[in-house]
């Protein structure tokens, strides 16, 4: 299974912060993401979106890394601190 | 430089942490802290409660990073940040900021470099709850204006 997380907003959309997807094969950011557009389109739209940023295990990469079991996918979406 | 993040999940005593902050220095002249705190209303007299969120290791990372570019700019004995995270009620403490030098400028800017990180750059996620529900909070155009400036002022040392 690899793990997916989803802050803030996102994490209102996702019905949750986590969720665990079992993957057969590597997926990309972009492939895993159509894969949960399938099941709720609204939740893919913003998972796109120019300022949502992703994280592989601790580091920001795009969506043509590649994600196997044993993952964490961080979904970011803009940030506020302070 | 010694350098501190805490991510704090239950309530903290800025005074205390200023003053253990304090103690521990033997070089510096010159100590800036900024303490930011959950505003009272919104001017419409109603309360709200917010909420902070974070990603456990990733944002305390990336604020040690900062730290590490700001001890690349500025001269510093020590700096120190503490963020709350979860829920918070008006007047509670959500950050402190604490910057040590020899001399006062490098303790100012530095705090104000770490501020500006913190507004808009560190992995925190605020929202607020009020009588109309949850909002999630993004930065403002100045936020972001206000983070841009030192992009053009890279580390150097002074």
């Amino acid at each position: 299974m690899a793990k997916l997380l989803f802050f803030g907003r996102l994490g209102d959309l996702a019905g949750g912060i986590e969720r665990a997807v079992g993957l057969s094969e590597p997926h990309s950011v972009s492939a895993l993401i159509a894969v949960l557009a399938a099941g709720d389109r609204l939740l893919g739209s913003a998972l796109l979106e120019d300022r949502v940023r992703y994280a592989l295990n601790g580091t920001i990469v795009d969506r043509e890394a590649l994600v196997e079991d044993g993952d964490e996918l961080a979904f970011l979406p803009p940030v506020s601190g302070g | 430089m010694l350098g501190r993040v805490a991510i704090a999940s239950t309530p903290f005593d800025p005074e205390a942490e200023i003053a253990a902050f304090r103690k521990a220095l033997d070089d510096s002249g010159a100590i800036v802290t900024f303490t930011g705190q959950v505003r009272p209303s919104r001017g419409d007299g109603s309360v709200t409660t917010l909420s902070l969120q974070h990603y456990p290791g990733m944002t305390e990372r990336g604020i040690e990073s900062m730290l590490d570019d700001a001890a690349q700019r500025w001269s510093l004995e020590a700096a120190l940040v503490i963020h709350r995270v979860g829920d918070l009620r008006p007047h509670e403490p959500i950050v402190l900021v604490a910057t040590a030098s020899r001399h006062r400028r490098a303790a100012f800017e530095a705090a104000d470099f770490l501020m500006d990180y913190l507004k808009s750059r560190a992995l925190l996620w605020k929202s607020e709850t009020g009588p109309n529900g949850k909002l999630w909070i993004e930065p403002r155009d100045e936020d972001y204006a206000d983070a841009a400036r030192w992009d053009r002022q890279p580390p150097g040392g002074r």
